[in-house]
Protein backbone atom coordinates (compact mmCIF):
# COMPACT_ATOMS: atom_id res chain seq x y z
CA UNK A 1 0.00 0.00 0.00
CA UNK A 2 1.19 3.52 -0.72
CA UNK A 3 2.31 5.90 1.99
CA UNK A 4 -0.72 8.13 1.32
CA UNK A 5 -3.01 5.13 1.72
CA UNK A 6 -1.54 4.24 5.12
CA UNK A 7 -1.80 7.84 6.34
CA UNK A 8 -5.39 8.00 5.04
CA UNK A 9 -6.39 4.94 7.07
CA UNK A 10 -4.62 6.43 10.07
CA UNK A 11 -6.55 9.71 9.70
CA UNK A 12 -9.90 7.90 9.41
CA UNK A 13 -9.22 5.57 12.35
CA UNK A 14 -8.05 8.56 14.39
CA UNK A 15 -11.23 10.51 13.58
CA UNK A 16 -13.49 7.59 14.56
CA UNK A 17 -11.49 6.99 17.76
CA UNK A 18 -11.69 10.68 18.66
CA UNK A 19 -15.46 10.66 18.21
CA UNK A 20 -15.74 7.49 20.27
CA UNK A 21 -13.63 8.99 23.06
CA UNK A 22 -15.55 12.29 23.00
CA UNK A 23 -18.87 10.44 23.23
CA UNK A 24 -17.72 8.13 26.04
CA UNK A 25 -16.30 11.06 28.00
CA UNK A 26 -19.59 12.92 27.63
CA UNK A 27 -18.28 15.90 25.63
CA UNK A 28 -20.94 15.26 23.01
CA UNK A 29 -24.66 15.42 23.71
CA UNK A 30 -25.89 11.82 23.64
CA UNK A 31 -29.25 12.98 22.30
CA UNK A 32 -27.49 14.39 19.23
CA UNK A 33 -24.64 12.03 18.35
CA UNK A 34 -24.03 8.50 19.58
CA UNK A 35 -20.66 6.77 19.78
CA UNK A 36 -19.43 4.92 16.66
CA UNK A 37 -19.52 1.59 18.51
CA UNK A 38 -23.19 2.24 19.30
CA UNK A 39 -23.81 3.02 15.60
CA UNK A 40 -22.36 -0.36 14.67
CA UNK A 41 -24.58 -2.02 17.27
CA UNK A 42 -27.57 -0.16 15.80
CA UNK A 43 -26.66 -1.23 12.27
CA UNK A 44 -26.37 -4.85 13.38
CA UNK A 45 -29.74 -4.72 15.14
CA UNK A 46 -31.37 -3.08 12.11
CA UNK A 47 -30.03 -5.77 9.79
CA UNK A 48 -31.70 -8.38 12.00
CA UNK A 49 -35.23 -7.05 11.53
CA UNK A 50 -37.46 -8.13 8.69
CA UNK A 51 -38.93 -4.64 8.37
CA UNK A 52 -35.62 -2.82 7.81
CA UNK A 53 -34.49 -5.43 5.29
CA UNK A 54 -37.69 -4.71 3.38
CA UNK A 55 -36.94 -0.96 3.35
CA UNK A 56 -33.41 -1.60 2.14
CA UNK A 57 -34.54 -3.94 -0.65
CA UNK A 58 -37.18 -1.40 -1.67
CA UNK A 59 -34.65 1.44 -1.95
CA UNK A 60 -32.07 -0.67 -3.78
CA UNK A 61 -34.65 -1.79 -6.38
CA UNK A 62 -35.77 1.81 -6.96
CA UNK A 63 -32.20 3.07 -7.26
CA UNK A 64 -31.25 0.27 -9.68
CA UNK A 65 -34.22 1.08 -11.91
CA UNK A 66 -33.43 4.81 -11.91
CA UNK A 67 -29.76 4.04 -12.56
CA UNK A 68 -30.40 1.69 -15.50
CA UNK A 69 -32.92 4.00 -17.15
CA UNK A 70 -30.68 7.06 -16.73
CA UNK A 71 -27.60 5.33 -18.17
CA UNK A 72 -29.49 4.07 -21.23
CA UNK A 73 -31.37 7.31 -21.87
CA UNK A 74 -28.38 9.53 -21.03
CA UNK A 75 -26.16 7.64 -23.48
CA UNK A 76 -28.81 7.86 -26.21
CA UNK A 77 -29.28 11.59 -25.59
CA UNK A 78 -25.51 12.13 -25.69
CA UNK A 79 -25.14 10.31 -29.02
CA UNK A 80 -28.16 12.12 -30.50
CA UNK A 81 -26.91 15.56 -29.42
CA UNK A 82 -23.49 14.78 -30.86
CA UNK A 83 -25.09 14.04 -34.23
CA UNK A 84 -26.99 17.36 -34.20
CA UNK A 85 -24.31 20.04 -33.58
CA UNK A 86 -26.58 23.05 -34.14
CA UNK A 87 -29.24 21.76 -31.75
CA UNK A 88 -26.54 20.92 -29.28
CA UNK A 89 -25.08 24.43 -29.32
CA UNK A 90 -28.54 25.77 -28.57
CA UNK A 91 -29.13 23.30 -25.70
CA UNK A 92 -25.63 23.71 -24.24
CA UNK A 93 -26.43 26.56 -21.82
CA UNK A 94 -29.40 24.58 -20.52
CA UNK A 95 -27.29 21.45 -19.96
CA UNK A 96 -24.58 23.48 -18.24
CA UNK A 97 -26.98 25.02 -15.72
CA UNK A 98 -29.14 21.93 -15.29
CA UNK A 99 -27.68 21.01 -11.92
CA UNK A 100 -28.36 24.48 -10.56
CA UNK A 101 -32.04 23.53 -10.63
CA UNK A 102 -33.30 21.70 -7.55
CA UNK A 103 -34.90 18.86 -9.52
CA UNK A 104 -36.65 17.34 -6.54
CA UNK A 105 -39.15 20.24 -6.48
CA UNK A 106 -40.92 18.29 -9.24
CA UNK A 107 -41.43 15.34 -6.94
CA UNK A 108 -45.00 16.41 -5.98
CA UNK A 109 -45.87 16.78 -9.67
CA UNK A 110 -44.67 13.23 -10.26
CA UNK A 111 -46.71 11.99 -7.31
CA UNK A 112 -49.85 13.48 -8.85
CA UNK A 113 -48.83 12.03 -12.22
CA UNK A 114 -47.83 8.48 -11.19
CA UNK A 115 -49.57 8.06 -7.83
CA UNK A 116 -47.92 7.50 -4.44
CA UNK A 117 -45.80 4.46 -5.33
CA UNK A 118 -42.16 3.86 -6.33
CA UNK A 119 -42.41 5.44 -9.80
CA UNK A 120 -42.19 9.12 -8.72
CA UNK A 121 -38.96 8.15 -6.90
CA UNK A 122 -37.60 6.40 -9.99
CA UNK A 123 -38.45 9.52 -11.99
CA UNK A 124 -36.60 11.82 -9.55
CA UNK A 125 -33.51 9.58 -9.46
CA UNK A 126 -33.62 9.34 -13.24
CA UNK A 127 -33.92 13.13 -13.74
CA UNK A 128 -31.03 13.67 -11.33
CA UNK A 129 -28.72 11.22 -13.08
CA UNK A 130 -29.62 11.35 -16.77
CA UNK A 131 -28.04 14.71 -17.62
CA UNK A 132 -24.71 13.80 -15.99
CA UNK A 133 -24.60 10.68 -18.20
CA UNK A 134 -25.47 12.72 -21.31
CA UNK A 135 -22.84 15.38 -20.56
CA UNK A 136 -20.08 12.81 -19.99
CA UNK A 137 -21.05 10.86 -23.12
CA UNK A 138 -20.84 14.08 -25.16
CA UNK A 139 -17.49 14.88 -23.56
CA UNK A 140 -16.14 11.49 -24.60
CA UNK A 141 -17.52 11.70 -28.15
CA UNK A 142 -15.91 15.14 -28.55
CA UNK A 143 -12.51 13.65 -27.82
CA UNK A 144 -12.94 10.64 -30.11
CA UNK A 145 -10.09 10.85 -32.66
CA UNK A 146 -11.60 11.28 -36.17
CA UNK A 147 -9.29 8.52 -37.49
CA UNK A 148 -11.34 5.93 -35.55
CA UNK A 149 -14.48 6.82 -37.48
CA UNK A 150 -12.57 6.84 -40.74
CA UNK A 151 -11.21 3.37 -39.98
CA UNK A 152 -14.74 2.18 -39.28
CA UNK A 153 -15.80 3.47 -42.69
CA UNK A 154 -12.82 1.87 -44.39
CA UNK A 155 -13.72 -1.47 -42.79
CA UNK A 156 -17.36 -0.94 -43.83
CA UNK A 157 -18.72 -1.53 -40.36
CA UNK A 158 -22.46 -1.21 -39.92
CA UNK A 159 -23.66 1.62 -37.62
CA UNK A 160 -24.34 -0.96 -34.90
CA UNK A 161 -20.88 -2.49 -35.24
CA UNK A 162 -19.30 0.97 -35.21
CA UNK A 163 -21.11 1.81 -32.00
CA UNK A 164 -20.27 -1.45 -30.19
CA UNK A 165 -16.77 -2.10 -31.53
CA UNK A 166 -15.36 1.41 -31.89
CA UNK A 167 -17.32 4.16 -30.13
CA UNK A 168 -18.16 2.51 -26.83
CA UNK A 169 -14.68 1.06 -26.15
CA UNK A 170 -13.00 4.31 -27.25
CA UNK A 171 -15.01 6.49 -24.89
CA UNK A 172 -15.06 3.91 -22.07
CA UNK A 173 -13.27 6.20 -19.57
CA UNK A 174 -15.95 8.88 -19.97
CA UNK A 175 -18.71 6.31 -19.81
CA UNK A 176 -17.17 5.06 -16.58
CA UNK A 177 -17.28 8.55 -15.12
CA UNK A 178 -20.89 8.77 -16.31
CA UNK A 179 -21.72 5.49 -14.54
CA UNK A 180 -20.12 6.72 -11.31
CA UNK A 181 -22.17 9.92 -11.46
CA UNK A 182 -25.30 7.94 -12.27
CA UNK A 183 -24.83 5.72 -9.19
CA UNK A 184 -24.28 8.68 -6.87
CA UNK A 185 -27.05 10.83 -8.33
CA UNK A 186 -29.72 8.14 -8.49
CA UNK A 187 -29.02 7.34 -4.82
CA UNK A 188 -29.24 11.03 -3.87
CA UNK A 189 -32.45 11.56 -5.85
CA UNK A 190 -34.25 8.48 -4.56
CA UNK A 191 -33.26 8.96 -0.90
CA UNK A 192 -34.17 12.66 -1.02
CA UNK A 193 -37.59 11.75 -2.41
CA UNK A 194 -38.09 9.12 0.29
CA UNK A 195 -37.32 11.73 2.92
CA UNK A 196 -39.81 14.20 1.51
CA UNK A 197 -42.76 11.89 1.01
CA UNK A 198 -42.89 8.10 0.83
CA UNK A 199 -44.27 5.15 2.74
CA UNK A 200 -41.20 2.93 2.62
CA UNK A 201 -37.49 2.85 1.82
CA UNK A 202 -34.33 3.75 3.72
CA UNK A 203 -34.96 7.50 3.59
CA UNK A 204 -38.44 6.99 5.02
CA UNK A 205 -37.12 4.63 7.72
CA UNK A 206 -34.44 7.16 8.80
CA UNK A 207 -36.97 10.01 8.93
CA UNK A 208 -39.35 7.76 10.89
CA UNK A 209 -36.64 6.79 13.41
CA UNK A 210 -35.69 10.46 13.79
CA UNK A 211 -39.27 11.48 14.47
CA UNK A 212 -39.61 8.77 17.12
CA UNK A 213 -36.26 9.67 18.82
CA UNK A 214 -34.87 6.22 17.98
CA UNK A 215 -31.23 7.29 17.61
CA UNK A 216 -29.90 3.73 17.56
CA UNK A 217 -31.99 2.76 14.52
CA UNK A 218 -31.38 6.11 12.84
CA UNK A 219 -27.60 6.02 13.11
CA UNK A 220 -27.57 2.31 12.30
CA UNK A 221 -29.43 2.91 9.04
CA UNK A 222 -27.21 5.88 8.16
CA UNK A 223 -24.09 3.82 8.77
CA UNK A 224 -25.40 1.00 6.57
CA UNK A 225 -26.30 3.41 3.76
CA UNK A 226 -22.97 5.25 3.81
CA UNK A 227 -21.00 2.02 4.07
CA UNK A 228 -22.88 0.61 1.09
CA UNK A 229 -22.47 3.72 -1.10
CA UNK A 230 -18.77 4.05 -0.21
CA UNK A 231 -18.07 0.36 -0.90
CA UNK A 232 -19.83 0.64 -4.25
CA UNK A 233 -17.81 3.74 -5.19
CA UNK A 234 -14.54 2.20 -4.08
CA UNK A 235 -15.11 -0.97 -6.10
CA UNK A 236 -16.03 1.08 -9.18
CA UNK A 237 -12.90 3.15 -8.65
CA UNK A 238 -10.68 0.06 -8.33
CA UNK A 239 -12.24 -1.49 -11.43
CA UNK A 240 -11.63 1.76 -13.32
CA UNK A 241 -7.96 1.83 -12.31
CA UNK A 242 -7.55 -1.73 -13.56
CA UNK A 243 -9.19 -0.76 -16.84
CA UNK A 244 -6.79 2.17 -17.28
CA UNK A 245 -3.81 -0.02 -16.46
CA UNK A 246 -4.86 -2.43 -19.22
CA UNK A 247 -5.30 0.39 -21.71
CA UNK A 248 -1.82 1.65 -20.85
CA UNK A 249 -2.93 4.95 -19.36
CA UNK A 250 -5.51 7.34 -20.67
CA UNK B 1 -32.67 30.90 -60.87
CA UNK B 2 -30.74 29.74 -57.88
CA UNK B 3 -30.32 32.01 -54.93
CA UNK B 4 -26.78 33.05 -54.14
CA UNK B 5 -26.74 31.05 -50.91
CA UNK B 6 -27.48 27.82 -52.78
CA UNK B 7 -24.30 27.98 -54.83
CA UNK B 8 -22.02 25.20 -53.73
CA UNK B 9 -18.90 27.16 -52.78
CA UNK B 10 -17.31 27.41 -49.35
CA UNK B 11 -19.08 30.18 -47.49
CA UNK B 12 -16.70 32.64 -45.78
CA UNK B 13 -16.89 32.26 -42.02
CA UNK B 14 -19.46 34.63 -40.58
CA UNK B 15 -18.10 37.24 -38.16
CA UNK B 16 -18.34 36.28 -34.47
CA UNK B 17 -21.12 38.79 -33.78
CA UNK B 18 -23.36 37.20 -36.41
CA UNK B 19 -22.50 33.72 -35.17
CA UNK B 20 -23.32 34.69 -31.62
CA UNK B 21 -26.65 36.20 -32.70
CA UNK B 22 -27.47 32.97 -34.57
CA UNK B 23 -26.64 30.92 -31.50
CA UNK B 24 -28.84 33.13 -29.31
CA UNK B 25 -31.63 32.70 -31.85
CA UNK B 26 -31.22 28.91 -31.67
CA UNK B 27 -31.31 28.99 -27.87
CA UNK B 28 -34.46 31.11 -28.01
CA UNK B 29 -36.00 28.52 -30.35
CA UNK B 30 -35.16 25.74 -27.90
CA UNK B 31 -36.75 27.74 -25.08
CA UNK B 32 -39.86 28.27 -27.18
CA UNK B 33 -39.90 24.55 -27.94
CA UNK B 34 -39.71 23.75 -24.22
CA UNK B 35 -42.58 26.15 -23.50
CA UNK B 36 -44.63 24.53 -26.28
CA UNK B 37 -43.86 21.08 -24.84
CA UNK B 38 -44.93 22.30 -21.41
CA UNK B 39 -48.20 23.71 -22.80
CA UNK B 40 -48.82 20.49 -24.73
CA UNK B 41 -48.06 18.36 -21.67
CA UNK B 42 -50.46 20.45 -19.66
CA UNK B 43 -53.20 19.75 -22.23
CA UNK B 44 -52.48 16.03 -22.23
CA UNK B 45 -52.35 15.36 -18.46
CA UNK B 46 -54.72 18.18 -17.45
CA UNK B 47 -54.14 21.54 -15.75
CA UNK B 48 -54.76 19.99 -12.31
CA UNK B 49 -51.59 17.89 -12.68
CA UNK B 50 -49.41 20.27 -14.68
CA UNK B 51 -50.60 23.90 -14.85
CA UNK B 52 -50.01 25.65 -18.19
CA UNK B 53 -47.18 28.23 -18.58
CA UNK B 54 -49.47 31.27 -18.67
CA UNK B 55 -51.41 30.13 -15.60
CA UNK B 56 -48.11 29.47 -13.81
CA UNK B 57 -46.85 32.96 -14.56
CA UNK B 58 -50.08 34.45 -13.25
CA UNK B 59 -49.82 32.32 -10.11
CA UNK B 60 -46.18 33.30 -9.64
CA UNK B 61 -47.13 36.97 -9.97
CA UNK B 62 -49.85 36.50 -7.34
CA UNK B 63 -47.41 34.76 -4.96
CA UNK B 64 -44.72 37.39 -5.48
CA UNK B 65 -47.05 40.30 -4.90
CA UNK B 66 -48.48 38.86 -1.68
CA UNK B 67 -47.34 40.76 1.42
CA UNK B 68 -45.40 37.97 3.15
CA UNK B 69 -43.43 36.78 0.10
CA UNK B 70 -40.74 39.42 0.59
CA UNK B 71 -40.03 38.08 4.08
CA UNK B 72 -39.76 34.49 2.85
CA UNK B 73 -37.52 35.44 -0.07
CA UNK B 74 -35.30 37.53 2.21
CA UNK B 75 -35.02 34.62 4.66
CA UNK B 76 -33.97 32.21 1.90
CA UNK B 77 -31.60 34.78 0.39
CA UNK B 78 -29.97 35.50 3.74
CA UNK B 79 -29.49 31.81 4.56
CA UNK B 80 -28.21 31.07 1.06
CA UNK B 81 -25.73 33.95 0.96
CA UNK B 82 -24.35 33.08 4.41
CA UNK B 83 -23.99 29.43 3.41
CA UNK B 84 -22.36 30.45 0.14
CA UNK B 85 -19.87 32.74 1.88
CA UNK B 86 -18.89 30.01 4.36
CA UNK B 87 -18.72 27.25 1.72
CA UNK B 88 -16.60 29.37 -0.65
CA UNK B 89 -14.21 30.66 2.03
CA UNK B 90 -13.73 27.31 3.78
CA UNK B 91 -13.65 25.33 0.52
CA UNK B 92 -11.03 27.65 -0.99
CA UNK B 93 -8.89 27.52 2.15
CA UNK B 94 -9.06 23.70 2.32
CA UNK B 95 -8.40 23.36 -1.40
CA UNK B 96 -5.42 25.74 -1.40
CA UNK B 97 -3.84 24.13 1.68
CA UNK B 98 -4.31 20.55 0.45
CA UNK B 99 -3.35 21.39 -3.13
CA UNK B 100 -0.11 23.04 -2.08
CA UNK B 101 1.04 19.92 -0.24
CA UNK B 102 1.27 16.85 -2.44
CA UNK B 103 1.02 14.15 0.23
CA UNK B 104 -1.94 15.81 1.98
CA UNK B 105 -3.75 16.01 -1.35
CA UNK B 106 -3.17 12.30 -2.01
CA UNK B 107 -4.43 11.45 1.46
CA UNK B 108 -7.49 13.69 1.29
CA UNK B 109 -8.71 13.25 -2.28
CA UNK B 110 -10.51 9.88 -1.99
CA UNK B 111 -12.07 10.97 1.31
CA UNK B 112 -13.40 14.17 -0.27
CA UNK B 113 -14.70 12.30 -3.32
CA UNK B 114 -16.47 9.78 -1.07
CA UNK B 115 -18.03 12.67 0.87
CA UNK B 116 -19.19 14.18 -2.43
CA UNK B 117 -20.99 10.99 -3.48
CA UNK B 118 -22.91 10.15 -0.31
CA UNK B 119 -26.53 11.30 -0.16
CA UNK B 120 -26.03 14.16 2.29
CA UNK B 121 -29.75 14.61 2.78
CA UNK B 122 -29.49 11.63 5.13
CA UNK B 123 -27.51 13.83 7.51
CA UNK B 124 -30.39 16.21 8.11
CA UNK B 125 -31.42 14.67 11.45
CA UNK B 126 -27.87 15.15 12.75
CA UNK B 127 -27.79 18.76 11.56
CA UNK B 128 -31.13 19.41 13.25
CA UNK B 129 -29.96 17.79 16.47
CA UNK B 130 -26.75 19.81 16.46
CA UNK B 131 -28.05 23.21 15.28
CA UNK B 132 -31.72 23.15 16.27
CA UNK B 133 -34.57 24.46 14.14
CA UNK B 134 -33.92 27.79 12.50
CA UNK B 135 -31.59 29.61 10.18
CA UNK B 136 -28.34 28.07 11.44
CA UNK B 137 -29.50 24.56 10.49
CA UNK B 138 -30.35 25.78 6.96
CA UNK B 139 -26.98 27.47 6.60
CA UNK B 140 -25.19 24.33 7.85
CA UNK B 141 -27.13 22.23 5.37
CA UNK B 142 -26.17 24.55 2.51
CA UNK B 143 -22.53 24.53 3.61
CA UNK B 144 -22.16 20.73 3.77
CA UNK B 145 -23.48 20.50 0.21
CA UNK B 146 -21.36 23.29 -1.25
CA UNK B 147 -18.03 22.99 0.53
CA UNK B 148 -16.84 19.67 -0.95
CA UNK B 149 -16.96 20.54 -4.69
CA UNK B 150 -15.28 23.90 -4.04
CA UNK B 151 -12.49 22.16 -2.11
CA UNK B 152 -12.08 19.33 -4.66
CA UNK B 153 -11.93 21.65 -7.69
CA UNK B 154 -9.60 24.15 -5.98
CA UNK B 155 -7.30 21.33 -4.92
CA UNK B 156 -7.16 19.89 -8.44
CA UNK B 157 -6.55 23.36 -9.95
CA UNK B 158 -3.71 24.11 -7.53
CA UNK B 159 -2.11 20.72 -8.14
CA UNK B 160 -2.13 21.36 -11.88
CA UNK B 161 -0.25 24.68 -11.64
CA UNK B 162 2.91 24.47 -13.72
CA UNK B 163 5.85 23.87 -11.36
CA UNK B 164 7.87 26.60 -13.07
CA UNK B 165 5.51 29.25 -11.67
CA UNK B 166 6.18 28.05 -8.14
CA UNK B 167 9.91 27.91 -8.82
CA UNK B 168 9.74 31.49 -10.07
CA UNK B 169 7.94 32.44 -6.84
CA UNK B 170 10.75 30.84 -4.84
CA UNK B 171 13.38 32.54 -6.95
CA UNK B 172 11.75 35.89 -6.20
CA UNK B 173 11.60 35.00 -2.50
CA UNK B 174 7.89 35.58 -2.19
CA UNK B 175 6.37 34.89 1.23
CA UNK B 176 3.83 32.02 1.40
CA UNK B 177 0.98 34.56 1.55
CA UNK B 178 2.33 36.40 -1.49
CA UNK B 179 2.78 33.10 -3.35
CA UNK B 180 -0.81 32.12 -2.60
CA UNK B 181 -2.25 35.54 -3.59
CA UNK B 182 -0.03 36.47 -6.55
CA UNK B 183 0.85 33.11 -8.13
CA UNK B 184 -1.38 30.23 -7.06
CA UNK B 185 -4.73 32.00 -7.07
CA UNK B 186 -4.41 33.63 -10.53
CA UNK B 187 -2.91 30.48 -12.08
CA UNK B 188 -5.62 28.23 -10.68
CA UNK B 189 -8.49 30.67 -11.27
CA UNK B 190 -10.28 28.89 -14.18
CA UNK B 191 -10.46 25.62 -12.24
CA UNK B 192 -11.51 27.43 -9.08
CA UNK B 193 -14.36 29.20 -10.88
CA UNK B 194 -15.63 25.82 -12.16
CA UNK B 195 -15.69 24.65 -8.55
CA UNK B 196 -17.48 27.80 -7.42
CA UNK B 197 -20.12 27.28 -10.13
CA UNK B 198 -20.89 23.75 -8.93
CA UNK B 199 -20.60 24.89 -5.31
CA UNK B 200 -23.17 27.60 -6.03
CA UNK B 201 -25.71 25.10 -7.39
CA UNK B 202 -25.25 22.60 -4.59
CA UNK B 203 -25.35 25.24 -1.86
CA UNK B 204 -28.68 26.46 -3.25
CA UNK B 205 -29.93 22.86 -3.31
CA UNK B 206 -28.75 22.26 0.25
CA UNK B 207 -30.25 25.48 1.60
CA UNK B 208 -33.62 24.72 0.00
CA UNK B 209 -33.65 21.15 1.31
CA UNK B 210 -32.74 22.48 4.74
CA UNK B 211 -35.64 24.91 4.55
CA UNK B 212 -38.04 22.20 3.53
CA UNK B 213 -37.34 20.20 6.68
CA UNK B 214 -36.05 22.58 9.27
CA UNK B 215 -37.92 25.80 8.97
CA UNK B 216 -41.11 27.77 9.24
CA UNK B 217 -39.94 30.46 6.82
CA UNK B 218 -38.41 30.77 3.38
CA UNK B 219 -39.12 29.53 -0.13
CA UNK B 220 -38.34 25.91 0.74
CA UNK B 221 -40.95 26.10 3.49
CA UNK B 222 -43.54 27.56 1.08
CA UNK B 223 -42.72 24.71 -1.28
CA UNK B 224 -43.14 21.95 1.30
CA UNK B 225 -46.35 23.54 2.60
CA UNK B 226 -47.76 23.57 -0.95
CA UNK B 227 -46.67 19.93 -1.37
CA UNK B 228 -48.50 18.89 1.79
CA UNK B 229 -51.70 20.62 0.74
CA UNK B 230 -51.37 19.25 -2.79
CA UNK B 231 -51.29 22.77 -4.23
CA UNK B 232 -49.65 21.91 -7.56
CA UNK B 233 -50.06 25.42 -9.01
CA UNK B 234 -47.93 26.92 -6.23
CA UNK B 235 -45.33 24.14 -6.49
CA UNK B 236 -44.90 24.64 -10.23
CA UNK B 237 -44.84 28.44 -9.87
CA UNK B 238 -42.12 28.34 -7.17
CA UNK B 239 -40.17 25.71 -9.11
CA UNK B 240 -40.25 27.97 -12.18
CA UNK B 241 -38.99 30.91 -10.11
CA UNK B 242 -36.11 28.83 -8.72
CA UNK B 243 -35.23 27.45 -12.14
CA UNK B 244 -35.13 30.90 -13.76
CA UNK B 245 -32.99 32.43 -11.00
CA UNK B 246 -30.61 29.45 -10.82
CA UNK B 247 -30.22 29.29 -14.60
CA UNK B 248 -29.45 33.01 -14.92
CA UNK B 249 -26.80 32.99 -12.17
CA UNK B 250 -25.30 29.73 -13.41
CA UNK B 251 -25.20 31.11 -16.97
CA UNK B 252 -23.36 34.21 -15.77
CA UNK B 253 -20.81 32.10 -13.89
CA UNK B 254 -20.41 29.86 -16.95
CA UNK B 255 -19.71 32.90 -19.16
CA UNK B 256 -17.07 34.06 -16.65
CA UNK B 257 -15.65 30.53 -16.61
CA UNK B 258 -15.34 30.42 -20.42
CA UNK B 259 -13.76 33.88 -20.55
CA UNK B 260 -11.11 32.85 -17.99
CA UNK B 261 -10.44 29.65 -19.92
CA UNK B 262 -9.85 31.65 -23.10
CA UNK B 263 -7.71 34.39 -21.60
CA UNK B 264 -4.09 34.27 -22.80
CA UNK B 265 -1.80 32.19 -20.63
CA UNK B 266 1.78 33.41 -20.60
CA UNK B 267 4.39 30.81 -21.42
CA UNK B 268 2.09 28.32 -23.12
Amino acid sequence: MTRAGIIRIGVLVGAVAALEAACRAGYVNRQAVIAPSEMVRGAWRVLGTQEARGHIAETLTTVSLAFLLSVIAGFAIGVALHRLPRFRRAVDPLLASYYAVPTFVFYPVFIVLFGLNRWPLVAIGFLFAVVAVAINTLDGLDRLPPVFMRTARVLRLSPRQTLLRITVPAIAPWLFTAVKFAVAYSFIGVIAGEFVQAGSGIGFAIAFAYNSFDNLTMYGLMLLLFAFVCTLNMSLWTWEQKLYARRGGR
Amino acid sequence: MRAAADVDVPVPASPPAVRRAGRLGDSALVLLGLLALWQFGSWVVGAAVLPAPAATLAKLWAIMSSSDFGGHAWETGRAFLSALAIAFAAGLAIGLLLGAHRLSAEVAEPILVALYAIPKITLYPIILLLFGLGISAKIAFGVIHGIVPVAVFTMAAVRNIRPVYLRAARAMRLTPVQTAGRIMLPAALPGIVSGLRIGFSLTLLGTLIGEMFASQRGIGYLLVKAMETNDVATVVALATLLIVVATIVSGALLALNRRLDRSPKPGR
